[in-house]
């Protein structure tokens, strides 16, 4: 039941063949199975329980909120949930009790879904690889996949197994890991240069975008105002359709969503790509891009072609400096917006009590970890006096001009791109934390982050398992607001490529009653 | 930073913030003074902490000056992707509210209904020196 997908496991909980307390019971003893991934923070257990009892009321009576009624999601610990402890993964909100609900894990809870728990981050959202949080790193789930094992023993022999475990890439990283892992069937994210779709990627389960303005920033604690999305992640494209559908419309508390009318949707099956145009930034085959994943690239082009779509080459000018440009911006509004953590009204608050500003300062240097601070002060001096227009203002212009570039493209009649999500497969957190944060992050985010930019939609899609067995995720990019037409798209390959279920040995000889299941009465869809 | 002065004790002598400060980049980018440093931890009220977190500003900013490459000429800012669409604005009615013990339950020191801070402007020797004299002024 745990392998299923949101339509399956909805229709099964109406028919009765499943319970809400079942489902959300098995999900929380795999959560407990599975805590050496680091995925969660927070485990809400009694309120997930509560609320799973409450929605089998609802079915007893007949009464279904709809598709994501009982059913266990989870939330990135940077989204405000009333009663729930939410940290950021930093010390400057441990212990911190929001009062009120973001208005996406609102939108969930009215839809009866029931909250799992918070899951892991970098500190902030700030990073590529999860791993800088103060609650520690969150493993890849695919560290321990038997595709992954077997290839490593014809390399390697008596190695001691853990030692070398894999990052889930970030910020999302904990959500990531929860959906790739089957302790939920959705999970929150955010994505400000990717922090969603990276993560997917790395994970093998699909991570969403959706354009700037569709989706309600209220109650996500801002990185960059001007980029921030909150981000879904679910094992395939019809699940993450079906949470979009949800979440997506316009917000009277987050004046930055558009006031169009979004309806949920239901997306077509498509069959027929001969009209289809879809467009290979060639900026994108960088030196740096593992050939492996090079290879996928071309054959997921080759695929759309042979089936009758257009692939033309297409270029995106300046997206060599995006990454500056990011930078740049990305610190320069951290700097504004870590500023409301000063341990007045709420969050940590250090014992000095000699001044107000003594105060402010050491409480936010016990908070905040170094990542953070470096953010901060590289954000404040780009907006000193005399280098705010060198600087700030510059990569203001930049930006424009890498926005522009993706507006010229769909105007030459691309409908979609397709580019790859990240540089290679998940890397082993001992070599990842060779190089620091900054690093990392400028290096990861290279094909994810000018999309954040230019505020269009995107969706990592897993692709194929490297020579190593792990999952390779390729990116497509929409026009905005025109996330349905993308994630039709997305559907379309993610059928043609039928990416492989995760093998997880240990929680399949604990476990095999979950998967036993699976062959059971199939599930009539209506 | 000052602040390490009135709460670990004043580990180094006044001469030894000095050497949180770099050399002479030979690509002539900013070099990061030991001034550069006091404003910058005074702006954001946070301090850098070492000598690897000067460095790794000194990189941030080596990587922000590529910038400098890109032909902008005409280029105007863009400050928001929803630039052409209008901000929605509220109506001005109260709609919510009436929650100041729930607001008041995450802060550390309060009184009644009040958050508590410490006095202000407590005569660092920084304060002291740049801005009460820029407050007389005005």
């Amino acid at each position: 039941m745990l392998g299923r997908t949101l339509r399956e496991v909805s229709a099964a909980l109406k028919q009765g063949q499943v319970t809400p307390t079942e489902l959300c019971q098995r999900c929380l003893s795999l959560i407990k199975k599975t805590k050496f991934l680091n995925a969660y923070i927070t485990v809400s257990e009694e309120v997930a329980l509560k609320q799973a009892a409450e929605s089998e009321k609802r079915y007893k009576k007949g009464h279904s909120l709809g598709d994501l009624d009982g059913i266990p999601v989870a939330v990135k610990d940077n989204f405000s949930t009333a009663g729930i402890e939410t940290t950021c993964a930093s010390n400057m909100l441990k212990g911190y009790v929001p009062p009120y609900n973001a208005t996406v894990v609102q939108k969930l809870l009215d839809q009866g879904a029931l909250l799992m728990g918070k899951t892991n981050l970098d500190e902030f959202a700030m990073g590529s690889g999860s791993t800088d949080g103060i609650f520690g790193p969150v493993k890849n789930p695919w560290s321990y996949s038997k595709q992954y094992r077997e290839k490593r023993k014809q390399k390697s022999h008596g190695e001691n197994e853990d030692s070398n475990w894999l990052i889930t890439g970030g910020s999302s990283g904990g959500s990531a890991a929860a959906v790739s892992a089957f302790t939920c069937f959705a999970a929150l994210g955010s994505d400000t240069g990717g922090s969603t779709r990276n993560p997917a990627a790395h994970c093998g389960v699909v991570g969403l975008k959706p354009s700037y303005g569709l989706v309600s920033r209220h109650g996500l604690i801002p990185l960059v105002n001007s980029m921030d999305v909150p981000g879904i992640l679910t094992r395939c494209v019809d699940d993450a359709a079906i949470v979009l559908g949800i979440l997506a419309g316009h917000d009277p508390k987050d004046s930055t969503t558009i006031q169009d009318p979004v309806k949920p949707f239901a997306l077509p099956t498509l069959t027929d790509v001969s009209k289809l145009c879809i467009g290979i930034p060639k900026e994108y085959l960088t030196p740096e891009l593992s050939s492996e994943v090079q290879s996928l690239w071309s054959k997921a082009a080759n695929l759309f072609e042979s089936e009758g779509a257009k692939v033309i080459e297409v270029s995106l000018p300046h997206t060599s400096y995006s990454i500056v440009c990011y930078h740049v911006l990305c610190t320069s509004e951290v700097a504004s917006n870590m500023a409301r953590f000063d341990g007045l009204e709420y969050g940590h608050r250090c014992d000095i009590d000699v001044s107000t500003e003594a105060m402010y300062a050491a409480t936010r240097r016990e908070g905040f970890n170094d990542v953070v601070r470096g953010r901060i002060l590289s954000g404040n001096f780009f907006l000193l006096k005399e280098n705010y227009e060198n600087y700030f203002v510059k990569a203001q212009k930049v930006r424009r001009l890498i926005a522009r570039d993706f507006v010229n493209v769909f105007n030459s009649g691309v409908d979609v791109l397709l580019t790859p999500t990240t540089l290679s497969e998940a890397i082993p957190h001992t070599e990842f934390i060779r190089e620091d944060n900054r690093t990392r992050s400028a290096q990861d985010d290279l094909f994810t982050q000018a999309v954040n930019m230019a505020g269009l939609p995107a969706v990592s899609v897993p692709m194929a398992l490297s020579s190593q067995g792990l999952p390779v995720g390729l990116q497509f990019i929409g026009r905005a607001f025109c996330d349905q037409q993308l994630l039709t798209v997305a559907k379309w390959f993610e059928k043609r490529v039928q990416f492989p279920v995760i093998q997880l040995q240990e929680l399949m000889d604990d476990c095999s009653s979950i998967f036993e299941n699976e062959k059971l009465a199939s599930v009539s869809l209506k | 930073m000052w602040v390490r002065a009135v709460w670990l004790g004043l580990r180094a002598s006044a001469g030894g913030r000095r050497g949180f400060s770099s050399k002479a980049d030979p690509q002539g980018s900013r070099r990061v003074t030991a001034e550069l440093i006091e404003h910058l931890e005074r702006l954001a009220l946070v301090d850098f902490g070492s000598q690897e977190a000067v460095a790794r500003l000194e990189k941030a900013i080596a990587f922000a000056d590529r910038l400098r490459a890109v032909d902008t000429d005409g280029v105007e800012p863009m400050e928001s992707v929803l630039e052409d669409r209008c901000l929605y604005l509220r109506s001005d009615n109260v709609v919510e509210g009436n929650c100041a013990e729930e607001l008041l339950q995450n802060s550390h020191r309060v009184v009644e209904e009040y958050f508590v801070a410490p006095p202000g402007m407590c005569c660092p020797k920084w304060l002291n020196r740049l801005s009460h004299s820029k407050l007389r002024m005005q």
